[in-house]
């Protein structure tokens, strides 16, 4: 087959030419990239053959290609790196694309290589091909068919370029199975200049510094921190303009750890289950200093009512999202580092003490505490964690844990918190947190999943057995999809339809709740963990929360702890979707 | 709510003109018409694309096309002196030989060409802004029962002449 396409192309062939499998992995080589993450299927087959040579490039296997994409997420969250997956034409793509998604909306940069059908049998419905770049237009910071050879540099370096600068994000090059294997030049360029994408790289110091005057202007100042000050990796720069101006700070889920968690200025996360504090804080300050957040329908709620006393001064990297959801005073577009290196310049103290003590009441109003006389608490868990846990990474799936670990995860310059939060993917946790202990494998790795979304991704137990990644799973079981059953429980009557898991065929449409009667939980997560090799822990008292730490951080294997947490326990503060975010259900 | 006018200067590449017009319904945005084309440069596309929206919306629009990496350059013609036409042929069938006289006296005046006729059928060719087209489409549709509209979309680009600077409307007629 390979003698025959040699052949056909022999007239073109320079001395110098090398095959696009071949050049792939030069390209990959070039980019410092030491991980991938692949599964193997008919239209990547070359790809791996040319890997097969370059034992310097770790494979990572993985036992779905969901999985595989969102441990490339946690293994450039925890690196800074940009994660590269090799996946197959057809289902091997179209598996990808919750991951895409995900990485699009939390900005994570990742290089996908699907693999295509030769370029004769696009369009044909030939057996896995799929329209992939279609498919992911709208979900990916761009997305390519290569379609000729010459081109196969220029594209593999775009890819890289893009996915890693600017508001990072997740790029998408379909390489069909003949542009693998054919012949063209070797040259991987050493930069590449795109006319229509030119990534800011500088702040308007005219309007950064009207932004400034307003902070300074204030009496009620208050910083609102997101995600990309984290992305940005500029949190010391954060924490000393903190530091400088003695203006308080609250944060979203993304933003958390931007500053340390338990310092004096910092309030907590703002939001739909953020801080009672922060949230009145947003809803009394007069100006209102955002730094790369997108002002999501989670953080303001009612827009009518968001911060409606204050002058907002929004920075982004990213214009469009500037004034999309909330119209702003003072809009300036600037990566979160330069505009932060700048401000530092002019900060200046500002009297904030009256408004801090005035903030530290409204916190001992209502500060965040679950009731302990309900059995092991969620927030028992989250303390031991903190106390258990110096340094290392915390990753959480999607749901209720997912808004208690926010709450209650302390941060500090030692550690980072990976979490799905734009798109909000379950069976994200557990496969990040293996990419992220694979990228940081002398770290902790800390994974904090619910029952149901550690079942979305089960099968990685495999992948973190083969790849050493010595994760600490928590496992929160309530026997509920407990968030979505936590809307029933307020706003719908108690009628939990498709949230209980213990639920089986002849069981009540009208069960309110466990009772003796309910059947037993499947799976069994200790044993399921015993069956791939690794250790799994059930803890059901207070008193085994400590000592099953204890043990699992002393296991050579990864770890699985079950934790049965009170089963009708909620999320609180919360407020519900559309309201205004003072409106907020305490109790 | 209003008409506005953009110009889109894209990469000449498969799947372009997919993600743009992907980004109006995905966010829905209201599109009126879409026309592309390659420009003096092979590897370059320009759209002509008008869409109907408030002043908030429309920004976010501009930035979002702004954003992708296909896109080299947006140019909001609103409120810019321009020259806009669209293309447009409206065949008229069943025609009385009164019908076919009135059809060339519609054409004389609204400017347009009677570029080709039969015994009982009239084809017009008008090359006229959308608005002027919309009329005669109006017209068309009052007097006769039996026709076939087809049309390109506008397209548009900046004035020259600059004596009639800031009166847009005029270009537009």
């Amino acid at each position: 087959m390979e003698q025959i396409q040699y052949k056909k192309v022999e007239v073109n062939v320079m001395a110098m030419d090398i095959t696009g499998r071949k050049l792939f992995v030069k390209a990959l080589l070039e980019e410092g990239v030491d991980t991938v993450f692949a599964y193997p299927g008919g239209m990547v087959t070359d790809i791996l053959d040319e890997l097969y040579k370059h034992e310097e490039i770790e494979l990572v296997l993985p036992r779905h290609e969901q999985g595989l994409i969102h441990e490339a997420e946690g293994y450039a969250k925890a690196s800074g790196k940009v994660g590269v997956c090799i996946v197959t034409s057809g289902p091997g793509a179209t598996n990808i694309i919750t991951g895409l998604a995900d990485a699009h909306y939390d900005n994570i940069p990742l290089v996908c290589i699907t693999g295509q059908v030769p370029r004769n049998l696009i369009g044909n419905d030939a057996f896995q091909e799929v329209d992939i770049v279609g498919m992911t237009r709208s979900i990916t910071k761009y997305g390519v068919t290569v379609q000729d050879r010459k081109e196969l540099g220029k594209i593999l370096k775009m890819a890289f370029h893009i996915a890693k600068t600017g508001k990072p994000g997740p790029v998408l090059i379909d390489l069909p199975k003949d542009i693998q294997t054919g012949l063209g030049p070797a040259l991987y360029p050493e930069s590449v200049s795109i006319r229509g994408y030119k990534p800011n790289e500088s702040v308007h110091v005219g309007q950064l510094k009207k932004g400034y005057k307003l902070l300074k202007s204030a009496k009620k100042p208050l910083f609102l921190i997101g995600g990309g000050v984290n992305i940005a990796r500029a949190n010391a720069k954060m924490l000393q303009l903190v530091e400088q101006t003695k203006v308080p700070v609250v944060t979203t889920v993304m933003g958390k750890g931007a500053i340390p968690t338990n310092h004096p200025y910092y309030i907590g996360n703002s939001g739909m289950h953020g801080k009672y504090a922060a949230n009145i804080a947003v809803g009394q300050c007069d100006v209102l200093f955002s730094i790369g957040t997108r002002f999501n329908d989670r953080i303001t709620g009612d827009l009518n009512e968001f911060a409606p006393n204050a002058q907002i001064v929004h920075v982004d990297i990213d214009t469009a999202a500037i004034s999309r959801n909330v119209v702003v005073d003072v809009p300036i577009v600037a990566d979160a580092n330069l505009a932060l290196e700048k401000l530092l310049e002019w900060a200046e103290p500002q009297e904030t003490e009256g408004w801090l003590e005035q903030i530290r009441e409204w916190d001992k109003e209502s500060p965040l505490e679950m009731r302990r006389d309900k059995g092991m608490t969620p927030q028992m868990i989250m303390e031991h964690i903190n106390s258990q846990f110096s340094e290392g990474i915390i990753v959480t799936d999607v749901g209720q844990h997912q808004m208690w670990a926010a709450q209650y995860i302390e941060l500090d310059g030692n550690k980072q918190f990976i979490t799905s939060g734009g798109l909000g993917t379950m069976g994200f946790g557990f496969p990040a947190a293996i990419g992220a202990k694979i990228a940081c494998p002398e770290k902790p790795v800390v994974c904090i999943s619910g029952d149901g979304g550690m079942q979305m991704n089960l099968q990685e137990f495999a992948t973190a057995m083969a790849q050493g990644a010595n994760v600490i799973v928590c496992v929160l079981n309530n026997y509920y999809l407990g968030m979505v059953r936590q809307m029933q429980q307020l706003f719908y009557g108690k009628r939990y339809k498709a949230t209980c898991l213990r639920r089986r065929k002849g069981c009540p449409n009208d069960c309110k709740g466990p009772g003796a009667s309910c059947p037993p939980y499947e799976p069994d997560f200790v044993k399921l963990a015993e069956s791939y090799g690794a250790c799994g822990m059930r803890v059901e008292k207070e008193e085994e929360i400590g000592p099953a730490f204890e043990k699992a951080k002393a296991m050579d294997t990864p770890v699985l702890i079950e934790f049965m947490v009170a089963t009708e326990e909620i999320v609180l503060p919360m407020v519900k979707g559309g309201n205004p975010m003072t409106e907020m259900i305490l109790k | 709510m209003k008409n506005r006018w953009i110009a889109l200067y894209v990469e000449n590449q498969v799947g372009v003109l997919a993600k743009v017009s992907g980004l109006f319904s995905g966010k829905a945005y209201n599109l009126q018409s879409l026309t592309v084309g390659t420009t003096e440069d092979e590897t370059v596309s320009r759209m002509t694309i008008c869409v109907t929206s408030d002043d908030i919306t429309f920004e976010q629009i501009k930035k979002q096309l702004n954003r992708m990496v296909e896109v080299i350059k947006v140019i909001d013609l609103t409120d810019m002196p321009i020259h806009m036409k669209e293309i447009l042929f409206a065949k008229v069938k069943g025609c009385s030989v009164a019908d076919k006289a009135e059809l060339f006296q519609i054409a004389q005046v609204f400017h347009v060409e009677v570029s080709d006729i039969g015994t009982d059928s009239v084809l017009l060719e008008c090359k006229m802004t959308e608005r002027r087209n919309n009329e005669l489409v109006d017209l068309l549709r009052s007097k006769f029962r039996n026709i076939e509209i087809v049309r390109g979309g506008a397209v548009a680009i900046e004035s020259i002449s600059t004596s009639c600077g800031g009166r847009a409307e005029y270009f537009r007629k």
